[in-house]
């Protein structure tokens, strides 16, 4: 099987640009991604896309080949929707794309452009990632969602606010380090635990703000980067999904997120690692609670064990296990459609020591992007590795 | 618009004769459904719908979608009932009177914003 490489990435600084649409956003992701990599145009064979809410932020569908003609591409180009796990999902198909030998150089990315609608309009389009007829009908939103989760978490297995303000509170300080971060502000437990309350346990400071923003990677083969010289020192070597029902009620455990445990599992197999190699971790923390789920679903730590991780120093930046050295979709941002890219694009710039928190992990060689879509109904993980 | 299948589940919720899907093995699953979604077997069944639930998880929430403006704040509690599990917002309980294993029945009430029908839960008569 061919080993893929990551010859390029790139990031739109992750903010509010209402005025900016989805396709200049990513347009200068896939350029700067493109420059990365400093792969002929002509190369490029095809392009996997995630977006979320396109239909109704911009009334635009049928994205792929806007996106294409955005990044100065010519080759077929198809959008993936898989709710927050959009990007991921299309970086995944990239990733078997190159393996199964259909292609030698592709372009994954996302984009999502969602501060042009209100604050109202957002959490609205939002909740059609739970299930419609059973969720969004009782008054389920997606705080809503993972407030039920995290009081079924408490309730099972402890913790409380004060032990998820300590995530917010370190992935607020992991953004200052981070350019593209939508927020470059640290906070202190007691601004999380007295940030207004959107839906019981949840406050404002667990949730992830409304982010605009795309990213970009480019992909190759092993062979095409040795023949091209390329200098791509990270591989893709696992990748993994998993699925579940789509609404809550219909899962045995409210507390936790077996469609991560899966793809999890099918990842370390596929790189052929386990979670004690993993060195340094990008979750999908859209509330705080989500980062203690993406925690024990990756196996970094038991049911139970992971709420209190950020709170021990474990996950922090100077802990053993870093996770969202980015600032995590918490303070980097977390432009739906694009997040699982972004994820990937900075876990690339962690381990090839050109991000802005590299000195935390200078000798990490296998990190782990984890990303899900809606209440992790869809998750999708990957572990990247860098030549030492 | 009309959703066949969900609508007269909620229409028979209304009338006090719930019901949720049983297939052969006993899984719990509900309407609209051609198959069971835990083990894929195509013969399902209308069992009656148990009269109390156990409130399993709930929140209050403050930040409501424009489909529940009138509303917030509100509680959205998921409660079981015997093999299913309904999600539904709680009435005439106050929010800091409802918690983990409160005994609700369920019923059908209006949404104030869009006057679409939901399932509602209320605190059930001992």
């Amino acid at each position: 099987m061919t080993n893929v490489r990551i010859a390029g990435v790139g990031l739109t600084k992750f903010g509010s640009h209402p005025e900016r649409t989805g396709r200049d956003l990513f347009a200068e992701a896939a350029l700067a991604a493109r420059e990365d990599a400093g792969v002929s145009r002509d190369d490029y064979e095809e392009i996997f896309y995630g977006n979320f809410m396109g239909e109704l932020a911009e009334k635009q569908g049928h994205q792929g080949p806007v996106m294409a003609e955005a990044a100065g591409l010519d080759c077929p180009a198809t959008r993936y929707e898989q709710a927050c796990a959009s990007a991921g999902v299309a970086f995944r198909q990239a990733v078997a794309t190159i393996r199964s030998g259909a292609a030698d150089v592709v372009l994954a990315g996302g984009m999502e452009r969602m501060n042009n609608l209100g604050t109202a309009e957002v959490t609205q389009s939002l909740a059609i990632a739970a299930d419609e007829l059973f969720e969004v009908r009782a008054g389920v939103t997606f705080p809503g969602a993972y407030a039920l989760m995290a009081r079924a978490y408490f309730d099972a297995f402890g913790g409380d606010s004060e032990d998820l303000a300590h995530i917010a509170v370190k992935n607020h300080a992991n953004a200052m380090q981070n350019d593209y971060a939508q927020f470059h502000r640290e906070i202190t437990v007691d601004d999380a635990l007295e940030s207004p309350v959107v839906a019981d346990p949840l406050s404002l400071y667990d949730a992830c703000p409304i982010t605009d923003g795309a990213s970009a990677v480019v992909l190759v083969s092993d062979d095409y980067a040795e023949r091209h010289g390329l200098d791509a020192p990270v591989s893709v070597t696992g990748s993994g999904q998993g699925g579940d029902k789509a609404a809550l009620q219909d899962r045995p455990h409210l507390a936790r997120t077996p469609a991560a445990t899966k793809a999890a599992d099918a990842a370390y197999a596929d790189a052929g690692i386990g979670p004690d190699d993993v060195d340094v971790a990008e979750v999908h923390d859209c509330f705080t609670i989500a980062e203690v789920l993406a925690l024990e679903s990756l196996g970094l730590y038991d049911h139970g064990e992971g709420v209190g991780a950020a709170a021990r120093g474990e996950t922090t930046r100077d802990g053993d296990l870093p996770v969202n050295l980015s600032g995590g979709l918490k303070a980097k941002g977390h432009p739906v459609g694009a997040t699982g890219t972004a994820q990937v694009v900075e876990m690339t710039k962690l381990l090839r020591g050109d991000h802005g928190n590299s000195d935390a992990v200078p000798d990490a060689r296998v990190g782990v992007t984890h990303n899900a879509g809606g209440t992790v109904a869809s998750a999708v993980v990957h572990v990247l590795e860098v030549d030492r | 618009m009309t959703d066949t299948g969900y609508d007269e589940w909620l229409a028979a919720i209304a009338d006090g004769e719930g019901y949720y899907l049983a297939c052969p093995d006993g899984h719990g699953s509900l309407p609209p459904r051609r198959s069971c979604p835990h083990c894929g077997a195509a013969e399902l069944t209308e069992e009656p719908l148990p009269a109390t639930g156990e409130v399993l998880t709930f929140t209050e929430v403050h930040v409501p979608a424009p489909n529940f403006a009138d509303e917030a704040p509100y509680v959205t509690a998921v409660a079981s009932f015997g093999p299913v599990r309904l999600t539904g917002v709680v009435r005439d309980l106050p929010a800091d009177e409802v918690d983990l294993g409160t005994t609700v029945s369920v019923g059908v009430g209006e949404n104030a914003t869009t006057d679409e029908r939901l399932v509602v839960f209320r605190p059930a008569s001992e």
